[in-house]
């Protein structure tokens, strides 16, 4: 029954592309052009490079990597200053008092706003991309850690300390463990943040990238080129929450059993 | 019984609030001594001081009240058509069940496109204004309420909606009497995730497209961020956008207190999670 | 081998303060397993805690062969009453009896097999690779106790650990204690609210008074070892025995001086 499940969304995105590619072609427009024109843009642009390149053109390895390589430096830095941090928090009720209102509101910043504050501060390039990337991704991390954290089972600590763990030993064997299903959830919203972030900070302030391609297709009206960019977007982002998912799935194997097992 | 062991809420002495001044203030007092310190250049890195300044002098500038009653009645309006549409249409869908697995494989694959990056084709197809920011708007809110309203269905009690069909009610009564209220709370997490999605849009797509589109905070620090730049500017009027974020969320939670008061509403951080992980692999 | 004298706790401070435990004095031998019994809110848990080193006391002293008890003590094993908590999901069956050994035993193996041998013990052998959440109450509560050995305590404190478990399955490890302490020598502490099971475990049974819990009384069990779940429950001197603490336990009223 999982199979057809997942077999049948891929029936509905075929039915649902193929829908559009008859539409496209009925009606000509230059607004919306059919997926056959759209892939075969994105070949030509992207993936006809030679096999030792991994069939990737300069303009991909020039573009799409260093996009790549942004979100993955930010996303990097936010898991390891994040997840310590937001730990340390969590267990500290002192702590969260203190920094709750802080915290509160530098989440509720529109996350858009990081990329003209560090062209302010940084000027174009990928310095201002990164710091908005860290800057925007970095609190649904910090505050489902701080969550996650925060909401451990008593008797599981209480067991910590009859059996006298040290404090390494708890944050390795039970803090860091019994927070990670919330970590994960943070770390989902965080990867979605990042694409975001990475295209809109690219669409002001960089010399190339995923979002300045965009740009340029955008100041020269290349419809074609803009639809390329939000697909490859989608395909990236579908990408990158399937990975996560994976790797999700085979650390927090435990959690999703436990549950289920759960009387 | 438990021992003490689960870090509380301490009480007494100094509540909660209290230290939450506290720590705004020392973050103020720590950001104002690095400055002044001189550990970062100016040009760089603006004193705390001057950036409260400049963003107290914005709560006297009418240009820059307009642009916030600007962003607002984008927010209202365009999360105002998402809510609308969206839950009545999850609603919907998620009561077939062909049509729930055809619009749940629908929304998986265009979730991840990340709304900002349509800002540029759909501004070149409508051109700037307010068509194009309630259209982005709409576009990028309707996900989280689709996908919270259907998955809020998901959960329903079977128990609790074949109890009442069995007194002989229809499936409209069904969804209004059992349904909904048990979904509320998450097309509620919905609701505050799509109200965030739409600031971010509204501020985004005001930056980008400029004064031209009309008024706006995103307009407002693109025109400060111009030319040689104000970064005391742009700081202040991004805490004031910081602000406005808080009392929208403040606003929500309040709303969803009165409207499902059965439903312990946190203040937290609801609108960093999401409803529940992804349900298979993709 | 343990002196706990004078020993009171108190929640809370001035006139909010609500007293737990006040004065109790008792001296536990070695190898002697102690059953502590009580009503509810009599304080047995706090007291646990406070002969643990879990909890401080408010007044009165605990020695554990000699030294006074200030933090949680080497050689000091618990088990709780909640065992599907305080087993940790994320690690096996195995991972979580050999968890506490990491600090004190080095090598790997060494850990290993000193599992295998506390599973073994308690009638697990085989379930190393399993998790917690994929067996049975009595079954987990047994890796509980599995974890308590696996320590090689001196001391071993069990806070109502056969609460949560149904009646065929408390009995069996009823005996499952009796044969680990007369194989291994443990001193046991047993907090229950379970008047048979005080009697039937028990060298000796102390008797709380609702709170603030005082001793009420300390009886002897002078059943006959081995203990059998059938034979010993018939004998007159269980019944007799098992009487005199049901009344003691649902007396109200003064204290008589404790014995």
């Amino acid at each position: 029954m999982r199979r057809l499940g997942w077999l049948s969304r891929w029936v509905v995105l075929a039915c649902g592309v193929g829908l559009w590619q008859l539409l496209a072609d009925w009606r000509h427009s230059a607004f919306f052009p059919p997926p056959s024109t759209i892939a075969s843009a994105m070949h030509r642009q992207w993936f006809s490079g030679p096999a030792s390149h991994l069939f990737l053109t300069p303009d991909a390895t020039g573009n799409i990597l260093p996009s790549l390589g942004r979100i993955l430096l930010g996303l990097a830095i936010i898991v390891v200053t994040g997840i310590p941090a937001g730990l340390a928090i969590g267990r500290s009720p002192v702590l969260t008092d203190f920094l709750d209102p802080l915290l509160q509101f530098f989440r509720s910043i529109p996350v858009v706003t990081a990329a003209p504050v560090f062209i302010a501060l940084f000027k174009i390039g990928t310095q201002m991309e990164v710091a908005t990337i860290v800057a925007g991704t970095i609190w649904p991390l910090l505050l489902n850690t701080i969550d996650g954290a925060r909401s451990i089972d008593s008797v599981q600590v209480e067991t910590a300390r009859a059996f006298r763990y040290s404090a390494w030993e708890k944050v390795r064997w039970l803090i860091f463990p019994a927070a990670l299903p919330k970590i994960f959830t943070g770390l989902r919203l965080s990867v979605s943040l990042s694409l975001i972030l990475m295209v809109f900070a690219e669409l002001i302030g960089s010399t190339d990238g995923i979002g300045y391609e965009m740009n340029n297709a955008n100041q020269s009206f290349d419809l074609t080129g803009l639809w390329e960019g939000v697909v490859l977007l989608g395909i990236l982002g579908y990408l990158m929450n399937g990975i996560l998912y994976l790797v999700e799935s085979r650390v927090l194997a435990w959690h999703r059993s436990a549950r289920q097992g759960a009387s | 019984m438990s021992a003490e062991s689960a870090p509380r809420r301490s009480g007494r002495r100094y509540p909660a609030v209290v230290r939450g001044v506290i720590g705004i203030a020392v973050f103020i007092g720590l950001a104002q001594a690095v400055g002044a310190s001189g550990l970062v250049k100016q040009s760089v890195l603006p004193l705390m001081s001057t950036v409260l300044a400049r963003a107290s002098g914005l709560a006297g500038n009418t240009r820059f009240i307009a642009d916030m009653g600007a962003t607002l009645a984008g927010w209202a309006l365009g999360l105002g058509i998402t809510i609308v549409i969206g839950v009545p249409l999850g609603l919907l869908l998620g009561s077939v069940p062909v049509v729930r697995v055809a619009t749940r494989a629908i929304v998986e694959f265009l979730r991840p496109i990340p709304s900002v990056a349509l800002i540029l084709p759909v501004e070149l197809l409508l051109g700037p204004g307010l068509r194009t920011a309630a259209t982005l708007i709409v576009y990028g809110g309707m996900w989280p309420i689709l996908y919270n309203t259907m998955a809020g269905l998901d959960d329903v009690d079977p128990v609790a909606k074949d109890t009442l069909r069995a007194f002989g009610f229809g499936r409209l009564a069904v969804i209004r009497h059992v349904s909904l209220p048990s979904a509320a709370p998450f097309i509620a997490t919905g609701i505050r995730i799509a109200s965030a999605v739409a600031l971010i849009l509204d501020v985004g797509t005001g930056y980008l497209t400029g004064r031209i589109a009309g008024p706006g905070i995103g307009a407002f620090i693109a025109d400060a961020n111009s030319g040689s730049g104000n970064t005391p500017l742009v700081l202040g009027a991004v805490i004031w956008a910081g602000l406005l974020g808080v009392v929208l969320n403040l606003l929500l939670v309040w709303a969803e207190r009165r409207l499902l008061p059965w439903h312990r509403t946190s203040l937290g951080y609801a609108d960093l999670t999401t409803a529940r992980a992804p349900a298979a692999a993709p | 081998m343990l002196e706990i004298t004078g020993l009171s706790r108190a929640y809370g401070q001035g006139a909010a303060a609500h007293l737990a435990i006040t004065d109790i004095t008792l001296s536990v031998a070695d190898g002697e397993l102690l059953t502590i019994v009580g009503p509810s809110g009599c304080g047995k848990s706090t007291l646990l805690r406070c002969v643990g080193g879990l909890l401080a006391p408010s007044s009165g002293t605990v020695v554990l062969n000699g030294t006074p008890v200030t933090r949680v003590p080497d050689r000091l094993a618990v088990v709780f009453q909640d065992y599907s908590r305080s087993l940790y999901p994320w690690l096996s069956v195995g991972d979580n009896v050999a968890l506490p050994l990491r600090r004190t035993v080095r090598s790997r193996a060494e850990r290993r097999d000193a599992a295998a041998a506390a599973l073994a013990a308690v009638g697990l052998a085989g379930q190393r690779s399993r998790y917690p959440w994929q067996l049975s109450g009595g079954m987990q509560q047994r890796v509980a106790i599995a974890r308590a050995l696996a320590c090689d305590p001196v001391l071993l404190l069990m806070d109502e650990p056969f609460g949560s478990v149904d009646a065929q399955t408390r009995e069996d490890l009823e005996d499952l204690l009796l044969a680990v302490r007369a194989e291994r020598g443990i001193t046991i502490l047993l907090v229950t609210h379970d008047i048979d099971e005080s009697v039937y475990t028990g060298d000796r049974v102390v008797v709380l008074t609702p709170g603030p819990g005082r001793i009420r009384a300390v009886l002897p069990v002078t059943l006959p070892a081995p203990r059998d779940q059938t034979a010993t429950k018939e004998l007159p001197e269980f019944v007799k025995l098992r009487a005199e603490v049901s009344r003691l336990v649902r007396a109200r009223g003064a204290v008589p001086q404790a014995g």
